[in-house]
């Protein structure tokens, strides 16, 4: 019988000791915590992301595999016309110019953004007015609001029955004003937490020796943000350039407001899945180096606000 | 300029932008909403059509929730643990569905699962399809919700340390029993924001869904593509707005709830993108 003499009988602080089956049975729950679990985890991810994201770029360059048999899957596949397709399908001029648009759209974007995120956050941070946690939970409402909502409800205001007559349908600037929508909670989000680290003593020292609220700013508050705002950016970026909810409806169906992503969904309508494959890797390829580079970005910031 | 111009034009900048590209348009739907009167919004939404959609939308959320939470915690538990080989990658990967556009993960799905793609065949003739199917709805939800629960639950993990886990260990709990009477206790309300961002998520989904779902009415249409449905092909932009206006509803409740999460754990505060 476990009597408490027993149990007082070995080291004080160390974890009673187990003997036969329920040591074994121990072993066994914990190595299953960890194999088990991870593969698990990695199965599951494997099933819903992987290896469908895999399959985009397989099928992009035109791997073209076998599926009769499970064996055949792996081994028969014929590099048959491979990058050639590739090549031609993310060169033909529509898919350019998608992707063009997408681009240097979402690169404004994520700027545009950038510097409204550093002001929104400074007033977030540092500004005290009454009304101010309206503006805080406002903030995330782009993030919280479901795409579609936001494209609905952009068209209503911004749409051929304007009531306020600004009518940004089919036009680049209503594909603009959605995508500052929904990117703007990462980029003040990005920041604010980093803004509201520093201690305002090297603000201080700057301001004794003489230098103005606006040179402070820029030479002492601004290195240390940065990282930050880049990482914000890498984040409105991604975002912007595979948006499509928001902008689908006042994009309309026109070829000069077509982004990348609305080009592959309009592929994908005509069942044309190679070349949707096609312009996808491309988008993936591009959007993966964003997610691994912003990443490098974070990690860089946690660690300086790690006390 | 001086301290206080500066510090007023800053702010009057800020409220401009916030109120005209956020403000606005949100003020408007529900404006738009009280204007028109609860009826004709009751009449738009108990359409046969809105209901199947909504009641679409709601199965899906009902398996697709409860897996990414299953899967957030238990991810969450493995990477705050110790760092093993590929566990970056692993944190890395969980984070491709919010990376990558929604169109490219409904292509995936289509490349990968269905009669064209990888394992189409195999799966056609054991009877199951995922293209036009709610199957296929159900993994591109999962996918896309996916890395939520992890991302708001690892921080606080690592927070919260190891010591009251040691200690139960000590005293003679088992794995199972440390982890129901300490772990999740003490990170309670990480799962609780991540699981209701999945949820927000979950509900809102649309690109994704879009393209494996095949969009037919009454069948494969969830409340988002209804909406979408409703303003791009019927030309109904009323029950596109009460559409609109029911999902616009359960995000802001949800923000509350996550604003009020975010007021009681500090680390929630960071890693909302």
């Amino acid at each position: 019988m476990d009597t408490p003499a027993k149990r007082t009988s070995s080291e004080p602080g160390a974890p009673p000791a187990r003997k036969g089956w329920r040591r074994f049975s121990s072993r066994l729950s914990s190595s299953f915590g960890l194999y088990g679990g991870t593969s698990l985890i990695v199965g599951y991810l494997s099933i819903i992301v992987l290896i469908p994201i895999a399959a985009v770029a397989a099928h992009g360059f035109s791997f073209s595999i076998n599926t009769q048999g499970w064996g055949a899957a792996f081994w028969h596949w014929h590099f048959s016309a491979g990058f050639g397709t590739f090549w031609h399908d993310i060169t033909q001029s529509a898919a350019i110019s998608a992707i063009r648009l997408s681009l240097w759209l979402s690169l404004s974007v994520a700027a545009i953004n950038a510097v409204m995120g550093v002001a929104i956050a400074w007033v977030l941070v540092r500004d005290k007015f009454p009304g101010k946690w309206f503006l805080e939970a406002f903030i995330d409402l782009p993030f919280a609001l479901p795409t579609i909502v936001v494209g609905v409800v952009l068209l209503f205001l911004y749409g051929t029955d304007s009531p306020i007559k600004i009518d940004l349908f089919e036009t680049w600037m209503g594909l603009m004003v959605a995508l500052l929508f929904v990117t703007l909670p990462f980029s003040v989000r990005a920041v604010q937490p980093v803004l509201a680290s520093l201690d305002g003593e090297a603000e201080a020292a700057a301001k004794s020796l003489g230098a103005g609220g606006f040179r402070t700013f820029l030479w002492v508050v601004l290195p240390s943000l940065w990282p930050a705002v880049l990482g914000g950016f890498g984040l409105a970026f991604a975002r912007a350039i595979g948006e499509f909810g928001s902008i689908s409806l006042i994009a309309g169906g026109i070829g000069r407001t077509t982004t990348a992503s609305s080009y592959i969904y309009n592929l994908t309508q005509g069942f044309l899945w190679t070349n949707a494959a096609a312009v996808s890797t491309a988008l993936l390829v591009l959007s993966l180096l964003i997610l691994i580079v912003t990443n490098v970005f974070a990690r860089r910031i946690q660690r300086r606000l790690a006390p | 300029m001086n301290h206080t111009t500066r510090k007023w034009s800053l702010r009057l900048v800020v409220i401009l932008y916030l109120g005209l590209l956020v403000g606005l348009p949100v003020g408007y739907l529900f404006i738009k909403a009280f204007s028109s009167g609860f009826h004709a919004f009751w009449i738009e939404v108990t359409k046969p059509n809105a209901l199947a959609a909504l009641r679409l939308s709601g199965e899906v959320a009902l398996i697709a929730v409860p897996v990414n939470t299953v899967v957030g915690i238990g991810a969450a538990l493995l990477l705050a643990k110790r760092k093993f080989f590929g566990s970056r990658a692993l944190q890395l990967a969980f984070d491709i569905p919010v990376a990558v556009s929604p169109i490219i993960i409904g292509v995936s799905l289509v490349l990968a699962y269905s009669r064209i793609g990888w394992f189409g065949s195999w799966l056609a003739s054991n009877g199951i399809q995922i293209l036009f199917s709610p199957i296929g709805i159900v993994m591109a939800t999962m996918a896309i919700s996916l890395p939520y629960v992890l991302r708001s639950v690892l921080p606080v993990l690592i927070e919260v340390g190891k010591d009251q886990e040691d200690a139960a260990r000590t005293l003679g709990a088992g794995p199972f029993r440390t982890f129901w009477q300490v772990t999740l206790p003490a990170i309670r309300w990480g799962v609780l924001y991540g699981v209701t961002l999945t949820i927000a998520r979950t509900l809102g989904e649309f690109g994704a869904v879009l393209v494996v779902s095949g969009n037919i009415t009454g069948k494969t249409q969830t409340l988002p593509i209804y909406i979408f449905d409703a303003w791009d092909q019927n030309f109904d932009t009323v029950g596109a707005f009460a559409g609109a206006l029911v999902l616009a509803s359960i995000s802001i409740v949800a923000l509350i709830i996550l604003s009020t999460l975010r007021a009681r754990e500090r680390k929630l505060h960071v890693d909302l993108a």
